[in-house]
């Protein structure tokens, strides 16, 4: 590139452009405003808003988070942590889960890695607070007594494991659990 | 002519006066930002948001005044200082209305001009007592800009200098009884209102700063209320720019008389403030070398013609009768 | 070596290996599954297709399974062949015809080798529209997890199960589409090796129970090179952390000890760490106090006091060094049971003043002819058990070697060798889990063990003296035994410390000797009872009666033990007393025991976990294990304790030591045995490129938030004076030196199977050499020292027995035991007699038996035993609650 003819492009020949750019630019008073007056008027957000994360439960009302850990794994400021526990019929939930909003870049990594529509980001962002510590959210704070924006998924009516209410091979698309002993063609 | 107010109290007139209206300029500013990007600016503080000017204060006052580890400490908390008082002492020779002058000096201009490139030096030290390599750059670029840029205005000035034959901005403003000395010297003006906004840095000449570039340049390491006087100081460039521009081209308090020459001063000042603003509402900032090669090599010798057209001009009409 | 030509560029490789293992060890990464570097190659799963070709000219070439095909001078093959790539994605999408859907369930999920081959590659999405197969899952017991869903048929766990670690209750059922991997019944399975199948296991199907109760995926783990601390053989592990809590130990290759594989002793053993009967802070009295306020009394205790200190086979030779120096070399009692005190000094004489090596474990894989005197190995050293198991291997293999057909090539081997097995003698008290594979075993009293021993010597060797009065049956065993021995190139012996007798090590040692005159590979490998039972013998102090005796006679009236429970060294009145005199008990420990209960002033140390150390293993290797994580309480390593009280105290020469590395630094100039111990890692100043190596994956989760419900301002990551490694997810994330891996990982291998980008070959030593320093070597050019006294044949004496301990792989140690896991498979008390003592005694099965030896009281149901000789009873070693008596000793029963 010519270093020249962009320093005369912008100093020598387009003296008028800049002041045309001025006059533009001043004309401007007299457009409308595209400020909206929050709070007095609210925003509209999209369903695809990304604002304040929730966990989801199944239709069943069970809790759809299975604590696998991958929303953890892929959030890329590390605010999202949990342990992974089990009822006695060997379904899994989180012992705890919490996630520090103080951190939280709101990016929806969280919501894309989960295999079971669990954590979702609702359209919501007023979550402020005056003290800190009050951002971080447990699962009490998380757990939403909804489907959200998936409703109908239940991963465990498609997952192998057995856990109570759902035996082996009563999952879609699962044949009857094999007979070891048949012999049987 | 009136009584002489007591010189004091014109310093403190004018002290007050451009303490107040300088980070007043910081709401002004916003709003007016915010009217040409379809936007309200302030608007919460206070009637028209004006106390968010108070807000920003106060924020500046309780933020940590912190002084890295690694800076040069006395010369990092003088620099601020400096930008301050050299642009507040170029006020001392601003006729804001006949008589209401702090120093009505016979080398105002150059008074002024002395003034002006002190400002050079806390850009300078600030840069380099952060020892951070962006304030440095910006440092260096800063005062390349200032120095280069001073050359010219100095030089532009000088056409009216010829034409009044005198240094005193009073006697310069007296002058203009009959016609506005930009009528004359529009070439003059124009090209000291473009080295006024470089040695303001203002946008688009913010280069020592280029926040987009190298952060906040010379003063990336400042915090709390140093940072906050270079941030006035440099209202108080644009405010002195301004005057200065209405003293050599605008005949300074002259006007109709229903109005007081203050008043007059005061709004063709404000006019080129809000000129300030609209040129940082609507221009890119160029790039250094663009910068120094319209400096050295378009508005030098343009001035310098200039120069040599009203010197020449002047002199025929001494020699003719 | 030969070239090959992979994807038209030459490669110089080792002959003798098949294409698959060639192509790993150059670094391409091509799938597999059934294929495993300890297993071998059967071709079972059809994954690591790649093409071959003829020659130069051939542009189309064939589809081989590179597992099964050796490499050849000037062959030319493809890995990224199209037809190749497509017909592995393709086995892949057959294989996952069935997977279910359940990886975010599932606790292989992070560290799975199926996701990472899926990846590899590039199957993304079910094309099979049909139902999947499932299987009903099974109770393995309580170290493994059975998910039989996940299951992809690849053989791998029988063929380990069965084939490498010689278990029974493993198998395939069923067939066609339906084949099912388990047992023929619930129950807990009987190898005590069945916790590599979840690393064997490429998928899910059989997963760390242990893991589960507290489930971390591996890239959320705090890991850290770590050791063994369960038995005497020093296996490296890696210890994982998670939440301030030890999650999970996994196998750390290292070539020369554990290889691929880890007993369930180390593996699941480690929860005594999150029991809740920690030591979290510092006790006086019942009292709970802070750290200035313990190191205060201590000091001053110390100080006043005439004080001894009593060490510790299980605490690392930092802390004990420390103590030796805290209380003077004069005061530093071995907190070991006289008769272990004894033996381990024997040991360290025979393996430094006779000719004959201790070979290493992979060594002793080698061997082509061993005899094990006295030893359950199963049982006092697991792995060197899983180790003699491979040994046998080696004669029959020389057949497969003679038809050409190469060692990797399993299925082949394994069909030609069918059941012949290489020579393996076992001379014990009672059966071993060795017999099956056992050419002859001979049962007998310790002293009959030490006769054969001797007898077989002085048929290698006749100048070691003659055995009087052998019975004929016996000579012909010997005779047996020297023959094989004496054909072998590599023969080893092993003993140990287990049966308590010194004349069955002499013997041992008398054996390997002769056989090193004339097979200069002859090697011995003697067990001891502790992780560093060695280590502390090697650094010297004087036995624990005389600590006893000290304080009873009123020499000294202060006591530091550290990291011991003396009720399990020595007799419980004499404890008490001993205790009761004391006017100060010091304790150092990390779990509650019955010395703690004693203690005046309790000061809670760190378990390896939370410490950083060397032991010393059998082998005289020395080893550091790593601190995982940083405690969050008053724990702490005891040398660390022991530093700090120094500079109390006014120790000038402690307190000049400021961390790890001046301690060690300091054994190593003070000790002779132990010169060069500061060269087993790199030093704490140690950077890769100016960094440190972290103990977290790059995609270790949840720093933000794991602390954030104590305070939502993080606090800063702990640091780490004494070691290379960071608390951190930041550092150096190449290939550290062989001594600090603190995980595998490799882009694209998630799983254990990384471990072949860290080796110099698949299957060879870790790139560098593998870890550990051998410290001890024999004495060359000396001649064989032989021992010469020979006890007298045994005879069992009227109304008494002759008492000996039996080693239990969950039990008989006393930190293993405390977790949940171990202590459930660990057996109840009983005391074993043969059978025609019970018959004498009218003793049934299960009935209390009443007997006391050395005036210890015991009542304990009996088992009846077959094998253990008349005379002899069994008491098991070490279960928890049985009263400590130093064994062999008679028992006397009342009638």
């Amino acid at each position: 590139m010519d270093n020249r003819l962009l320093t005369m492009d912008i100093t020598e020949t387009n003296m008028f452009s800049i002041i045309q750019s001025m006059w533009l630019t001043f004309l401007h008073m007299f457009h409308k405003r595209e400020t909206i007056q929050y709070p007095e008027e609210k925003v509209k957000l999209t369903t695809r808003w990304r604002g304040r994360i929730v966990l989801t439960r199944d239709p069943d009302m069970g809790e759809r988070c299975v604590g696998c850990y991958l929303c953890a794994a892929a959030c890329p400021v590390d605010c999202i942590s949990l342990q992974a526990t089990e009822d006695e019929h060997g379904r899994r939930y989180p012992e705890f889960f919490r996630i520090n909003f103080s951190r939280c870049i709101f990016c929806g990594y969280c919501e894309e890695a989960c295999p079971t529509y669990a954590i979702q980001l609702i359209p919501d962002f007023e979550m402020g607070e005056y003290n800190r510590q009050n951002l971080v959210y447990e699962k009490k704070d998380l757990l939403i007594d909804g489907q959200g924006k998936y409703p109908g998924y239940n991963y465990y009516k498609v997952a192998g494991l057995a856990i109570g209410g759902k035996d082996k091979g009563e999952a879609e698309h699962e044949s009857p659990p094999v007979d070891v002993k048949s012999l049987l063609p | 002519m009136e009584a002489p107010i007591h010189p004091m109290l014109i310093v403190a007139g004018v002290l007050g006066g451009v303490m107040l209206v300088a980070p007043g300029l910081i709401w002004l500013e916003r709003r007016l930002l915010a009217l040409w990007q379809d936007r309200y600016g302030p608007n919460r503080a206070g009637p028209f948001g004006v106390l968010v000017v108070l807000a920003d204060t106060l924020k500046l006052f309780f933020k940590e005044d912190w002084t890295p580890p690694f800076a040069d400490k006395k010369v990092f908390i003088v620099a601020p200082a400096i930008v301050v008082i050299t642009a507040l002492l170029g006020f001392v020779v601003i006729p804001f209305a006949p008589g209401f002058i702090v120093s009505d000096l016979n080398i105002g201009i150059l008074f002024f001009l002395a003034t002006s490139s002190m400002g050079a030096y806390s850009i300078i030290l600030g840069g380099w007592a952060s020892n951070n390599k962006y304030a440095l750059l910006g440092a260096m670029r800063g005062a390349a800009q200032m120095i280069s840029y001073e050359v010219f205005m100095g030089l532009s000035m000088m056409g009216v200098v010829l034409l009044t034959g005198s240094f005193s901005l009073q006697t310069i403003v007296n002058a203009q009884q009959d016609l506005w000395f930009v009528v004359p010297q529009f070439v003059g003006f124009v090209t000291f209102l473009i080295a006024g906004i470089a040695e303001t840095h203002r946008l688009p000449f913010d280069i020592p700063e280029s926040e987009s570039e190298i952060i906040a340049g010379f003063h990336s390491e400042y915090s709390g209320m140093k940072f906050g006087m270079f941030f006035v100081g440099e209202y108080i460039g644009i405010i002195l720019i301004s005057s200065i521009t209405v003293c050599l081209y605008f005949g300074g308090w002259l006007g109709p008389a229903f109005l007081p020459p203050v008043v007059w001063f005061i709004l063709k000042t404000f006019v080129f403030i809000i000129l300030f603003i609209l040129l940082r509402a609507s221009l890119p900032r160029p790039r250094y070398d663009q910068l120094m090669d319209f400096g050295w090599k378009i508005l030098l010798p343009v001035t310098i013609i200039n120069l040599m057209i009203t010197a020449a001009i002047v002199l025929f009409n001494e020699n003719s009768p | 070596m030969p070239t090959i030509y992979i994807d038209n560029k030459p490669y110089e490789v080792k002959s003798g290996k098949n294409l698959l293992e060639t192509c790993l060890s150059l670094g391409f990464d091509l799938p597999y599954f059934c294929w495993h570097p300890a297993l071998g190659s059967v071709g079972a799963c059809r994954q690591c297709a790649v093409k071959v070709y003829k020659d130069e000219d051939d542009k189309k070439g064939r589809l081989i399974m590179s597992c099964m095909e050796p490499v050849n001078d000037k062959q030319r093959i493809s890995v990224a062949d199209p037809e190749a790539s497509e017909f592995r994605a393709n086995v892949i999408e057959w294989l996952m015809t069935n997977h279910p859907h359940d990886c975010a369930v599932c606790d292989e999920g992070g560290s799975c080798h199926l996701q990472d081959m899926t990846v590899m590659t590039g199957h993304a999405y079910r094309r099979f529209r049909y139902d999947k197969r499932t299987y009903r899952n099974q109770d393995l017991g309580p170290f493994l997890n059975h998910e039989m869903n996940r299951c992809i048929q690849c053989y791998r766990c029988v063929r380990y199960y069965r084939d490498y670690a010689g278990g029974h209750d493993l198998e395939a059922f069923a067939s066609k589409n339906n084949v099912y991997f388990g047992r023929a019944e619930d129950g807990p399975l009987e190898s005590e090796f069945s916790g590599n199948l979840a690393e064997i296991c490429p998928t899910g199907v059989f997963t760390d129970k242990t893991l589960k109760q507290h489930y971390t995926r591996k890239w959320d783990l705090t890991m850290a090179p770590s050791v063994c601390q369960h038995c005497s053989l020093g296996c490296n592990t890696i210890a994982g952390e998670r939440y301030g809590e030890l999650r999970l130990i996994s196998n750390r290759y290292n070539g020369e000890v554990n290889g691929y594989f880890l007993c369930d002793r180390g593996r699941f053993g480690y929860e005594f760490t999150n029991s809740e009967d920690r030591i979290r802070q510092p006790f006086i009295g019942r009292k709970p106090v802070d750290r200035t306020a313990i190191l205060h009394e201590v000091a001053q205790a110390v100080k006043d006091g005439k004080v001894i200190g009593v060490g510790s086979p299980r605490a690392s030779l930092q802390s004990n060094f420390a103590l030796k120096k805290l209380v003077g070399e004069d005061h530093f009692y071995h907190g070991v049971s006289d008769n272990e005190h004894d033996l381990a000094e024997l040991v360290i004489k025979v393996l430094k003043e006779g000719p004959a090596r201790t070979p290493s474990l992979h060594e002793v894989e080698k061997a082509d002819a061993v005899f094990i005197l006295g030893e359950d190995l199963i049982n006092t050293a697991p792995m060197l058990g899983l180790a003699v198991r491979q040994s046998v291997k080696q004669q029959p293999m020389k057949q497969v070697t003679n038809a050409h057909i190469p060692a990797w090539h399993d299925a082949a081997a394994r069909e030609l060798m069918q059941d012949s097995k290489g020579p393996l003698f076992i001379a014990t008290v009672n059966t071993t889990k060795l017999d099956d594979i056992a050419t002859q075993t001979y049962r007998a009293a310790p002293d009959e063990v030490a006769r054969l021993g001797f007898a077989v010597a002085n048929l290698l060797d006749p100048t070691v003296p003659p055995v009087k009065n052998l019975p004929k049956e016996i000579q012909q065993l010997a005779g047996e035994i020297a023959k094989a021995l004496s054909e072998a190139e590599r023969p080893v012996i092993i003993s140990g410390a287990s049966c308590e007798s010194q004349s069955v090590i002499k013997a041992a040692a008398n054996i390997a000797w002769a056989l090193q005159k004339k097979t200069a590979q002859a090697g011995i490998v003697l067990t001891l009872p502790e992780c560093n039972s060695l280590g502390l013998a090697m650094m010297g102090g004087h036995r624990l009666n005389s600590a006893f005796d000290c304080v009873l006679n009123g020499h000294c009236d202060t006591v530091i033990i550290m990291e011991n429970d003396l009720y399990r060294h020595g007799k419980a009145s004499v404890v008490n007393e001993f205790l009761m005199k004391c006017k100060k008990v010091i304790v150092f420990d990390h779990i509650v025991h019955a010395t703690i209960e004693k203690a005046h002033m309790v000061m809670p140390a760190g378990t390896f976990a939370e410490s950083d150390g060397t032991l010393v293993n059998n082998e005289g290797r020395a080893q550091r294990f790593f601190q995982v994580f940083e405690a969050t309480d008053a724990v702490q390593e005891s040398w660390r304790w022991i530093l700090q009280l120094a500079a109390l105290t006014g120790n000038q020469k402690i307190t000049a030591w400021k961390n790890f590395e001046d301690l060690t630094e300091a054994i190593a100039k003070e000790e002779k045995l132990l010169a060069g111990v500061e060269r087993v890692t790199p030093s704490a100043a140690y950077r890769v490129a100016g960094q440190k190596i972290p103990r977290e994956p790059h995609r270790y989760s949840g720093r933000t938030a794991m602390l954030a419900n104590i305070s939502v301002s993080e606090p800063k990551p702990p640091v780490d004076p004494d070691s290379p490694l960071s608390y951190t997810m930041e550092g150096f994330r190449g290939l550290p030196p062989s001594s600090v891996i603190p995980f595998f990982w490799s882009p694209g291998w998630n799983s254990v199977q990384s471990v072949n980008k860290y080796q110099d070959e698949v299957g060879a030593s870790l790139r560098g050499g593998d870890p550990g320093l051998r410290l001890i070597e024999p004495h060359l050019n000396g001649r064989a020292p032989y021992f010469t006294q020979i006890p007298e044949i045994f005879t069992p004496m009227k109304d008494h027995l002759w008492t000996v301990p039996l080693h239990h792989i969950f039990g008989s140690e006393e930190l293993s035991v405390r977790g949940d896991a171990i202590a459930k498979r660990a057996p109840g008390h009983y005391v074993m007699i043969n059978v025609d003592d019970a018959v004498q005694l009218k003793l049934a099965e299960g009935q209390n038996f009443e007997f006391e030896i050395e005036g210890q009281p015991y009542r304990l149901p009996v088992t009846i035993s077959t094998s253990i000789p008349r005379g002899v009873a069994g008491l098991p070693y070490g279960l928890p609650g049985l009263p400590f008596v130093d064994l062999p000793a008679w028992a006397i029963f009342k009638k």
